[in-house]
């Protein structure tokens, strides 16, 4: 009994932190509208900030205390609210998940960018010198006293707030009716501001209270929040009596699993598991909605024509020839998983770009196809390869359930639910048997993966995996455009446009759904095993929640409905970091903070990056003078690469000044002035498809 | 013979509010059936719970005399429903052609989709826009576009949800004729409309809600004479 209160206590104190967290969330959820992802990221933030006042700079606790949670939360809030958020209010909720995502990977990059993830930090709890006290048999220590004192006096400072002053009554008028609260002489601006500036407030007494009993680690602490999503969730992230509730089942939950947990191999992870599997099963248990209408915004998905995806194929695999004939063997290994990780990114493009089905999991998926990949295909057997496939394929369709009843924020928080369940447990577990099933996966350590056999050959080499990954690429590329021309890739598209008229009209949501998950699981899978023959040795590690939101950010930035994310994708993520960590020590996580950045700026402008490079390179593409010199020209650069020793570089340089020099002269060409004759048309400039139209009518016009 | 379609004592309440209370409503192939009522009377709702958007709290729906009220909109489209939505729920991102290819490729005639699609959109007139995309549309033509993406599939219950809404005098005439065709082709139309001329025009037999409860049924000449109607929709002298 003793031990139960014991555990009591400790799960109330962990309670009263997860609402604390929770409360904030659903407060900005409610009043602004957003679903802040990066909400325990900033708690994160406010403790490492804590620590260097109170600890690194020796200032006293109360004065750290003041300046973190009066000055540095509430300016970082307006921050977020002013910077960040405004300029994506107006946009759909896909660009506030974006922002709220790339964010929550710009907090973790920072944080490790600045306070160096090797070196331990440890905080104190508040009165640690202090006696605790004793209530009957349960002790309970001051840190925990203040803790549940905390929630208490948030509790009700909240309720005061939102239901005895003008600015609590702005808020929830403005969670009701944004339109007619504005009316009414209440302003949706102020109150939103509000919102962020004490949702982060919460958060960063979330993060100071919970710091002392965790390691001050960015990503552990910043994923804690998922207990408290947990929390918010049982609140429908919008009753913060509810939340408090949730948040009290899902401290217990834990504290009583600490406890009574049967001490073996298997179950440890499932104690740090559980909030995420309950979050998981309460998504599911959710309320069913009515069938989902249209998005807010609707973003173009392109059509790639068969000749472009080929173009798109052969660039892929001249690329991988060039690297592979200029590169030196290290460097083939450190840029060659830009294609492996190019298939990972192309699997947003059914799932993301086409059927609107959010996943933050596909990196996580990634690491089932590695790991199957490793243990199956040991000795290079390649029939392997396609059940990694099918195995990342199946998992795909369990993670389709959730998105059977969910759709935007809810989705892919039942996304990061089945990743953090993958990272805390299953990938820790060790090699299982079920139904006489022997199940390994990262077999509490790493897994070395080889190269597979093909026909005769046993392919091991950097270069020969490097030209593997860049064949599957090519390939899975021209399939997934292939997919979008067809009759699937319209009825995803559809689906996503109105899921009611899609159901009307007689199409099965649950296969739809079902079988675009599992083709992007395949995809991911295939990625997976690519990725992890080219690193040889694979851990869990590499394939977790925060690994894969780089990966997420990037393609979103590409566009996700276009096929050529994929390339993007792993050129944008792999290059940078490549260059950068060349540069030393204190530029090993700017690659992950840049990358957030471009993925707060690229937010507004989901048709992305790739759809405006084709349509600025798509002069230089039908100018066939100017194409034959580009296409000599990297010829060049390329002999040049090869045959002169550390040539590399400055072919690199010559080609890439060759290209850009050529566009703008193609476009220039392309822009010239109408003065010449049609006779002369494709000759003096060049032919533009709409030239054939004008020709008719004017032929039509003189007949 | 049965009708084709009937609902019977539907009802549907949000919350403590109920849209539509023991609603009963039948509908014979070859016929037009209107539906009228001010808005909020519960007509939509009516639509959402015979194409299987929504489940109702009470009642039952018959196709042919089979109990559908347990099947999904999917199925109950495979046995010949089909229809349009008040908003509109096009696929904005793809082109009126793919609008109506989708539709086509998802009913009885999928193996000729493409032919199929290309008569309805001759059929309405609407070849010329066959490549636009169908979230650039106006009103009216977007409103067509559903009425085609329906028709693609054959439909033997065509259920319309202002469709004419968005046209001028002259094309609502000749949607009229439309209606008057698809109706003389066997099919069973419901139609819910504000413009009374088309509906007084075209319908066999009208039903007006009000409230959420059927407050007469008959010819469209009785319709026009019932004081209950006209108090509903004028209000009480």
């Amino acid at each position: 009994m003793d031990q139960f209160l014991a555990f009591t206590v400790v799960g109330l104190s962990t309670a009263a932190i997860y609402a604390v967290i929770g409360s904030g969330l659903v407060l900005t959820h409610t009043t602004a509208g957003v679903f802040n992802f990066a909400h325990g990221a900033a708690g994160m933030l406010a403790a490492f900030a804590y620590w260097q006042l109170a600890v690194g700079w020796g200032w006293p606790v109360p004065a750290a205390l003041a300046v973190v949670l009066l000055v540095l939360a509430p300016a970082f809030g307006l921050f977020v609210e002013r910077v960040l958020m405004r300029p994506v209010q107006a946009l759909g909720e896909a660009e506030r998940l974006v922002m709220t995502v790339a964010l929550l990977a710009g907090c973790i990059a920072l944080a490790r960018w600045v306070w160096d993830p090797d070196t331990p930090r440890p905080l104190s709890p508040f009165l640690a010198g202090e006696r605790a006290v004793r209530l009957g048999p349960a002790v309970v220590t001051w840190h925990q006293v203040i803790t549940m004192a905390t929630a208490l006096a948030i509790a009700v400072g909240l309720w005061s707030l939102l239901h005895r002053t003008r600015a609590g009554t702005e808020m929830r008028a403005c969670v009701d009716d944004r339109a007619l609260a504005v009316l009414t002489g209440a302003d949706p601006l102020r109150a939103g501001r509000l919102a962020w500036v004490l949702g982060i407030q919460l958060a960063a007494v979330g993060g100071i209270l919970i710091a002392p009993t965790v390691a001050l680690d960015a990503q552990q602490l910043s994923l804690l929040i998922v207990s408290a999503y947990t929390a918010a969730v049982f609140g429908r992230l919008r009753s913060l009596p509810l939340t408090f509730l949730g948040a009290v089942v899902v401290g217990l939950l834990e504290a009583y699993l600490a406890g009574y947990l049967p001490q073996n191999d298997y179950l440890p992870g499932l104690r740090l598991a559980a909030p995420a599997l309950l979050l998981f099963l309460a998504l599911l248990a959710f309320p069913h909605h009515r069938l989902r209408g249209r998005d807010r915004t609707v973003v173009r998905v392109p059509l790639p024509g068969r000749r472009g995806s080929l173009v798109l194929a052969g660039c892929v695999l001249a690329l991988a020839l060039f690297l592979v004939s200029v590169l030196t063997e290290d460097q083939v290994i450190s840029y060659g998983t830009l294609f492996s990780l190019g298939v990972v990114a192309l699997s947003y493009v059914p799932l993301a770009g086409y059927a609107g089905q959010v996943s933050l999991c596909q990196l996580s998926i990634a690491g089932i196809g590695a790991a199957v990949w490793g243990h199956l295909g040991a000795h290079g057997e390649l029939w392997a390869l396609p059940v990694a496939v099918l195995v990342a394929a199946a998992v795909g369709a369990l993670v389709a359930l959730p998105a059977l009843r969910l759709s935007g924020i809810y989705l892919a928080l039942g996304t990061v639910a089945f990743a953090t369940v993958l990272d805390r447990w299953i990938f820790t577990l060790p090699a299982f048997d079920v139904l006489g099933v022997h199940i390994a996966l990262f077999d509490q350590g790493s897994v070395s993966v080889t190269g597979p056999d093909l026909f005769g050959l046993h392919l091991t080499s950097p270069a020969e995996l490097l030209v593997l990954a860049a064949v599957c690429l090519a390939v899975t590329s021209v399939a997934v455009a292939g997919l979008r021309r067809g009759r699937h890739g319209r009825r995803l598209i559809a689906l996503r446009d109105s899921e009611a008229a899609y159901a009307t009209l007689g199409g099965r949501l649950l296969v739809a759904k079902v079988a675009v998950f599992a083709l992007s699981a395949g995809i991911a899978g295939l990625g997976g095993a690519l990725y992890g023959m080219q690193l040889q040795t694979v851990t869990a590690d590499q394939f977790g929640l925060v690994a894969g939101l780089p990966v997420f950010l990037i393609a979103v930035v590409g566009g996700l409905g276009s096929v050529g994310t994929g390339l993007f994708t792993g050129l944008a993520y792999v290059v940078p970091t490549q260059l950068l960590d060349g540069l030393g020590p204190w530029a090993q996580n700017l690659s992950a903070l840049l990358i957030a950045l471009a993925g707060m700026g690229f937010a507004h402008s989901p048709s992305g990056v790739i759809a405006r490079l084709r349509t600025d390179w798509a002069p230089l593409g039908r100018d066939r003078p100017l194409l034959t010199a580009l296409l000599g020209a990297l010829a060049g650069c390329w002999a040049l690469a090869a045959l002169v020793p550390d040539g590399g570089p400055p072919a690199v340089a010559a080609a890439l000044l060759a290209a850009v020099t050529l566009r703008g002269r193609a476009a220039a060409r392309a822009a010239a002035p109408a003065g010449i004759p049609p006779e002369w048309w494709g000759l003096r400039r060049p032919w533009r498809p709409e030239d054939g139209e004008v020709l008719s009518r004017a032929t039509a016009a003189a007949g | 013979m049965p009708p084709l379609l009937q609902a019977e004592g539907i009802t549907v309440a949000f919350g403590g509010r109920r849209a539509l209370d023991r609603v009963s409503l039948t509908a014979e192939a070859g016929r037009v059936t209107g539906l009228i009522g001010p808005n909020g009377a519960g007509k939509s709702t009516l639509f959402d719970t015979v194409s299987g958007l929504r489940r109702p709290q009470a009642g039952r729906v018959r196709l042919d005399g089979r109990d559908i009220t347990r099947e999904g909109p999917a199925r109950r489209a495979r046995r010949g429903l089909s229809r349009t939505f008040q908003h509109l729920e096009l696929f904005g991102r793809l082109s009126v052609r793919d609008n109506l290819l989708v539709a086509a490729e998802l009913g009885p005639r999928r193996r000729h989709a493409a032919r199929t699609a290309d008569e309805v959109m001759d059929r309405l007139g609407l070849a010329d826009t066959a490549e636009a995309p169908a979230d650039a549309l106006p009103t009216g033509i977007a409103r067509l576009v559903e009425v085609g993406r329906a028709l693609v599939q054959d439909p033997r219950l065509l259920l319309l949800d202002e469709p004419a809404a968005g046209q001028d005098a002259e094309e609502t005439e000749r949607f009229a004729d439309l209606l008057r065709s698809l109706a003389a082709e066997g099919t069973a139309v419901v139609l819910v409309e504000h413009d009374m001329s088309l509906v007084m025009a075209v319908c066999d037999d009208v039903y007006v809600l009000d409230l959420g409860q059927v407050v007469a049924c008959g010819p469209p000449a009785e319709i026009q004479q019932n004081e209950t109607v006209l108090a509903a929709y004028l209000g009480e002298p």
